[in-house]
């Protein structure tokens, strides 16, 4: 809302800093954004795990026993909501930051985003054979 | 800062790419299955073990790092046009990108110095 001397001040409405809960889409697309929250927190749970084990097994006792609080529990379940939320959509925002071509022909959205659901389910696959044997 | 932008929108790309592939299934057992004892847990020796190995660490290292530039350069703007921060730009782009070359400094420490 800046005046200057030399001309009359600009008309802008006013924009609340709710304006995002006034449509579903937008709530959608602040949410989307708001996921980036989770995920550092969830590497910095990372960067805890990886302290704890390197500082002995009582230490790690007791990084496994704040896991399994129960409040630590109910944000881990926020964590992996937030954490679905920006791996859908940003499956779905593939094709559409990036078309791919293959012998000259567009290769169809919905084919990608196919094929980033089908390398989500092999990666996962794989982290947990080797999380799981350790 | 805008020579800079297209190195912090592919960290931003790459760390978003890596968290929406990688994130779900850690998140799953460290944060649900494991605490609520539905799948045991690897024994600490194996899980240290596994740590040690340099393949793990470097893994790790790639795991937390990329995903917090990609926090970093995404929060930027949702403070910017979600609260309407415009103003507090310099204090803003300090403490995201800062945040995310400190959690990268302490992550490369600790997996840099893992007792073997």
């Amino acid at each position: 809302m800046s005046s200057t001397t030399f001309h009359p001040r600009w008309h802008r409405a006013p924009v609340s800093v709710w304006w995002w809960l006034r449509k579903r889409s937008y709530a959608l697309f602040v949410l989307r954004e708001i996921s980036s929250v989770f995920v550092a927190f969830f590497a910095g749970v990372t960067l805890l795990q990886v302290r704890a084990l390197r500082a002995g097994p009582e230490a790690h006792a007791r990084f496994v026993e704040w896991l399994r609080s129960p409040g630590v529990l109910a944000l881990h379940v926020v964590v992996l909501a937030f954490v679905l939320l920006h791996a859908i959509t940003w499956f779905h925002l593939a094709p559409k930051a990036m078309a791919l071509r293959i012998s000259g022909k567009k290769v169809p959205d919905a084919a990608i985003v196919m094929g980033n659901y089908a390398a989500f389910l092999v990666a996962s696959a794989v982290l947990a054979f080797f999380i799981l044997r350790g | 800062m805008h020579k800079l932008t297209p190195l912090l929108w592919l960290l931003f790309s790459a760390g978003g790419t890596l968290a929406a592939f990688l994130y779900p299934v850690h998140v799953v057992l460290l944060g649900l299955v494991f605490p609520l004892g539905l799948l045991e847990a690897p024994s600490f020796e194996a899980q240290r073990a596994l740590l040690a190995h340099p393949l793990t660490r470097l893994y790790l290292f790639v795991f937390v790092s990329l995903p917090l530039f990609h926090w970093a350069h995404r929060f930027r703007y949702t403070l910017y046009d979600g609260l309407q921060l415009k103003h507090l730009t310099p204090l803003i782009v300090v403490f995201c990108y800062g945040g995310a070359l400190v959690g990268t400094a302490f992550c490369g420490y600790l997996l840099w110095t893992v007792p073997r």
